[in-house]
């Protein structure tokens, strides 16, 4: 059967360009750009091994969509909304941008904007306060990706007559009516996460990909800390660097820990206290290495070495 | 009667998707979609009823269209136009207006002349539409 059907196409082909017999997959992909934006997540996201293994076999989903529906073989838009589960700063807002714009240039949203929301731009505070909002959110992410940080909060089960319900309900309504204007994206902590689905079955049918951000190790912490320093044109000397080593160690163990997020912090604090030191010395003359260089001492006067049991997060 | 007003007055009503591509089109400009409303649609009433706020920020045609499509539900026997704001400073009008919606069924004008003092004449014209109170005024019970 499919041997007849090809060789009749085959015998009207020439004249024919709707439907392409024979498609050059190279430059399908080079065309549409997604393996710089792949490279640049390769080269940019440290770690996050599954999570990066994921995006590509979407990508590459997307891509063969696209040549079968330019072949005529398919009528149905795939579903893209996603989920991204994980602890605090394992980067799923980072990799939400990214999402969008392959998504972008894959043509399967039309704008590629990101809008990022929370409970508070969704869920009114009193009756009938709550659907307008959730509407106009929902129209300024049409054509483009709808990110939606800490969803679980959105269903509060303990208050029946929380607004939430009638934000989730709009939500869901849209997701599955509009699927070719919107693409949605619910963010949050693994456990509460399952907890939200599992009292909301609506959404997880809807959702196509659920992705699991892993905690970073050691070593990639440190990694990160490099690329935020090289950002930020500053670099560890050796003593430092070994000293930040063993900061990320100890600051694991403690309370509030949250991987890239923390790191970030304990690296602003390690400029202030750099900036701090250099200050102190006013008559001396400072060298572009001077000033780009931090050293053991900014990162050891950190509280997380002193073993009191104050907050951790102010260290 | 059929009733022409606004840009494209002169062409047929337009199709969904052409809405949609002048709404597009009106925001790249960074105009504000508006959706109003009226069943009076006498050439010197300039101020419908707004279906909802202006919409700011959007990026896409398809918001405008869904509640398009939401004040064809409620409205769908009325009038409605799209009108596009410019906010921007200098212009901070109404830059492009179009109807997008009309009654089945359109009764039209007369022209009602007024004898003067002398042998003056003063002439309106009034809606047969308007006869009737408004809501009931094109089909609706």
């Amino acid at each position: 059967m499919n041997s007849t059907v090809a060789s009749s196409v085959a015998a009207q082909a020439p004249g024919d360009a709707q439907t392409p017999e024979h498609v050059d997959l190279r430059r399908e992909f080079n065309e549409v750009g997604i393996g710089e934006v792949l490279d640049q997540l390769d080269r940019e996201l440290i770690g996050l091994r599954p999570v990066k293994t994921r995006i590509r076999e979407i990508a590459s989903l997307l891509l063969i969509e696209r040549i079968r529906k330019r072949m005529g073989l398919t009528a149905e838009v795939p579903t893209l909304h996603m989920s991204f589960t994980g602890n605090p700063g394992t980067g799923k807002t980072t990799v939400a941008l990214r999402i969008a714009s392959i998504l972008h240039r894959l043509g399967f949203v039309r704008r590629g904007q990101v809008v990022s929301v929370t409970r508070d731009e969704l869920v009114g505070q009193y009756i009938g306060h709550t659907a307008p909002k959730t509407k106009e959110i929902l129209k300024k992410a049409m054509g483009g990706v709808l990110f939606i940080d800490e969803a679980y909060y959105l269903h509060r089960p303990d208050n029946e007559r929380d607004y939430g319900q009638e934000a989730i309900e709009i939500l869901l309504q849209v997701m599955e009516s509009q699927r070719e204007d919107l693409v949605v994206i619910l963010a949050g902590y693994g456990d509460r996460m399952d907890k939200f689905f599992g009292s909301n079955p609506g959404f997880r049918s809807r959702i196509a990909h659920h992705i699991d951000f892993p905690d970073y190790d050691d070593h990639e912490l440190m990694a990160i800390a490099e690329l935020m320093l090289g950002d930020m044109n500053y670099k560890f000397s050796p003593d430092a660097r070994a000293a930040f080593v063993r900061y990320i160690t100890l600051r694991k163990t403690q309370p509030l820990f949250s991987n890239a997020r923390s790191i970030r912090n304990a690296l602003d604090r390690i400029r202030l206290r750099q900036a701090n030191r250099l200050v102190a010395d006013l008559d001396r003359v400072l060298s572009a290495e001077d000033i780009m260089s931090l050293e053991a001492a900014d990162v050891l006067a950190s509280r997380v070495f002193s073993k009191g049991s104050r907050s951790a997060e102010r260290d | 009667m059929r009733i022409t007003q606004g840009c494209f007055s002169y062409l047929p009503d337009l199709t969904d998707e052409q809405i949609s591509r002048q709404v597009q089109y009106c925001l790249g400009q960074g105009w504000a979609v508006n959706i109003e409303f009226t069943d009076d649609p006498h050439p010197r009433n300039t101020f419908w009823e707004m279906w909802g706020l202006p919409m700011f920020d959007l990026r896409d045609a398809a918001g405008v269209m869904m509640e398009l499509n939401e004040c064809r539900k409620v409205y769908g026997d009325r009038y409605i136009r799209m009108s596009a704001f410019d906010s921007s400073h200098g212009w901070e009008s109404i830059r492009l207006s179009f109807i997008v919606n009309r009654p089945a069924d359109e009764p039209g004008f007369r022209l009602e002349r007024h004898e003067a003092e002398g042998r003056n004449i003063r002439y309106t014209t009034k809606s047969y539409s308007v006869d009737r109170p408004e809501g009931v005024r094109y089909g609706g019970k």
